[in-house]
């Protein structure tokens, strides 16, 4: 049961992120729930990246008994976290320059007095 | 080996290459001149341009290429990222440079009195490079980074207009439409790389046992890309982003979006290509469901886009509900084909929906260059303002009924010859479909008669009194659309024999697409 903890956490993050990204009406808790959606999918492949039993794939600390390589783990789900996060910050970054510019110009965060563009 | 060998062998590479180190030079380079700026643009598009009909003529003689980043020797071939570029990412790849290559032959006097224009073109070649990227990538993960890279670039490009507010709003709409959507295709290559321990899209299709999770990665990736492809009920940011944004800009955009189009393609009939025929239950095969589900999709994309544009009253938003209703016709074809696999119209449908994806291209881009020629002429975008403008505006009203009939499906263009094979096949499979569609088609053609008499005929306005012709770069990027149009139009059969049935052969049978990189390696 203890190992289902983290996709549970998961499917709970992508589900508050997405709620926070459709429902609420503050532009930057919209961005907030955007980040949500983010750790979560990121938690997810870190979860994937577990293996029983297996060690870090660095030849220098390698601890005594291993063998090598069938103990390694590939870090593939590691990379790609470290690619998505990378990736998120830009979006999140663009995102808040949107949001202040959107709040210089119109004065207001509320996306239903935002809302200019219609039909 | 001789050099020019060397160099197909290096070109998928040097495809994605080139633009992504142009990108990052421009800055440099735009400090120097603004017109060396201009010409090293399209120098670098042409160059590229070069490499993609190099590498097509190898493709389409020899079939599939690989090309493979880093060593070839390790004994680890599943974590490598690998190009795999078939018949169908070519055709795409030439659809995507002729639109960048037309854009900056349009900038050059529709951007002049800008500012900032040294991050425009950084950002225009950052969109060129993730669409060419996802054309060509046969690994998913790296088809993320892509779909990313291109969200990111768009967005920006989108709200380039600043001052706006309405651009600002749609870039934002954009940016969380799309992010929201990259990450649940990241999540999607999670579920792939938790069961099958790999990313590449062959290895993956060919591992696929299409179990619980994996219908949960197929609604995803149906989901999402449909979505950045403008296909209904999610098409709410492509009108916005469409009308906001300066119309260079939105044939690239048009070439992410068809990008993300030919990733639907490349799901369904590669990553799933061997369990299509998998019945899941009450005898239903699952290329029946997607293929009708699709099918419905595309018709309400269809009903919405038309029904929406006659409303419209700004003539580039209109322009946009046309291009969800042309995203309608794509859909509708490529749900044909799947909803009948191994039938014979099955097959017409696809070569009219491929053909279909560049006569999209160049009809739509055309109009969207006329919509942004009015609006360099007289700085207004309500229809509702302008009037008279062929008095003044002769190449650009004949450039616009080429284009009206073109979109409208009209017989000696080439909209007619795609639709006409849609048309066929979809009433093979249920005929009502095919009426919707007629009829649609012809509604699309009022509502740009509509535009025609609003906009270029009736009486002169008096503040349009002195409004000049467009400039010569922006004419000239009109016409290259408009005789393309004409071309593919009176020569149909030779794009259909010469790129579109390779492309549609390679989609068709996936079982090569799998062994190219599973025996090959």
């Amino acid at each position: 049961m203890i190992e289902y903890i983290p996709y549970i956490a998961v499917v709970c993050m992508i589900f508050i992120g997405l709620y926070a990204a459709m429902f609420r009406r503050n532009l930057i808790k919209m961005v907030i729930g955007i980040t949500i959606i983010e750790s979560g999918v990121n938690l997810f492949l870190i979860t994937l990246g577990y293996r029983e039993g297996g060690v870090a794939p660095i030849y220098t600390s390698l601890p005594p008994g291993t063998t090598y390589p069938e103990q390694m783990v590939l870090p593939v789900p590691q990379a790609l976290t470290l690619t998505s996060i990378v990736i998120g910050v830009a979006v999140l970054a663009l995102m808040l320059s949107l949001v202040m510019h959107i709040y210089r110009k119109y004065g207001t965060l509320d996306v239903q007095k935002i809302r200019r563009l219609k039909e | 080996m001789t050099f020019l060998d060397t160099l197909l062998q290096q070109s998928p590479a040097l495809i994605i290459a080139i633009p992504l180190f142009a990108a990052f030079l421009m800055p440099l380079v735009s400090r120097v001149h603004s017109k060396l700026r201009n010409i090293f643009a399209v120098v670098m598009l042409s160059i590229t341009g070069c490499f993609i009909g190099l590498l097509a003529t190898d493709v389409l003689a020899h079939g599939p290429r690989i090309y493979i980043f880093g060593g070839k020797d390790l004994t680890l071939p599943l974590v490598r990222i690998l190009f795999e570029v078939d018949a169908i990412s070519i055709f795409m790849a030439i659809i995507t440079i002729m639109l960048a290559i037309i854009a900056v032959i349009y900038s050059w006097s529709f951007m002049k009195e800008q500012d900032g224009l040294d991050k425009y073109y950084t950002l225009f070649l950052l969109v060129v490079t993730s669409a060419l990227g996802m054309e060509l990538t046969g690994d998913i993960f790296n088809f993320f980074v892509f779909l990313e890279i291109s969200c990111i670039a768009s967005c920006a490009l989108i709200a380039f207009w600043i001052y706006e507010g309405e651009a600002l709003e749609a870039a934002f709409k954009y940016i969380v439409i799309s992010s929201v959507g990259a990450l649940f295709v990241l999540f999607a290559i999670g579920i792939f790389y938790a069961q099958y321990n790999a990313l590449n899209i062959a290895t993956l299709a060919n591992a696929l046992q299409y179990t619980f999770l994996d219908k949960i990665a197929l609604i995803i990736l149906i989901v999402v890309l449909g979505m950045k492809a403008g296909l209904a009920p999610m098409h709410m940011w492509l009108p916005d982003a469409y009308g906001r944004a300066p119309p260079s800009v939105i044939l690239i955009i048009m070439s992410a979006t068809l990008a993300s189009f030919y990733g639907v393609l490349r799901v369904v009939f590669s990553l799933y290509g061997n369990v299509l025929t998998t019945s899941i239950r009450f005898n239903f095969p699952l290329h029946v469901i997607i293929g009708w589900v699709l099918i419905a999709l595309a018709i309400v994309s269809i009903l919405i886009g038309v029904i929406m544009a006659l409303i419209q009253s700004d003539f580039m938003r209109l322009i946009g509900y046309t291009a969800v209703a042309e995203v309608g016709y794509m859909f509708l074809a490529i749900g044909t084909t799947i909803a009948a696999l191994g039938t014979s119209y099955a097959t017409v449908a696809l070569h009219g929906g491929i053909l279909h994806v560049l006569n999209d291209a160049i009809d739509i881009g055309l109009l969207f260059l006329i919509a942004g020629a009015i609006y360099y002429v007289t700085k207004k975008r309500s229809l509702d303002d302008l009037g008279g403008l062929a008095r003044n505006m002769k190449f650009t009203t004949v450039f616009f009924l080429i284009g009206l009939l073109a979109v409208a499906g009209m017989p000696p263009l080439n909209g007619f010859t795609s639709k006409f094979l849609i048309y066929e096949s979809v009433f093979q499979l249920n005929p009502i479909l095919s009426i919707i569609a007629i009829l649609c088609s012809i509604l699309i053609l009022a509502v740009f008669i509509k535009v025609l008499y609003a906009a270029f005929l009736g009486p002169e306005l008096p503040e349009l009194k002195d409004v000049k012709e467009a400039p010569r770069s922006m004419l000239l990027a009109m016409g290259c659309f408009a005789a393309l149009a004409i071309i593919i139009g009176l020569f149909p059969n030779l794009f259909l024999d010469t790129l579109v049935k390779p492309a549609a052969d390679a989609l068709l049978n996936h079982a090569q697409y799998i062994t190219t990189i599973v025996g090959g390696i």
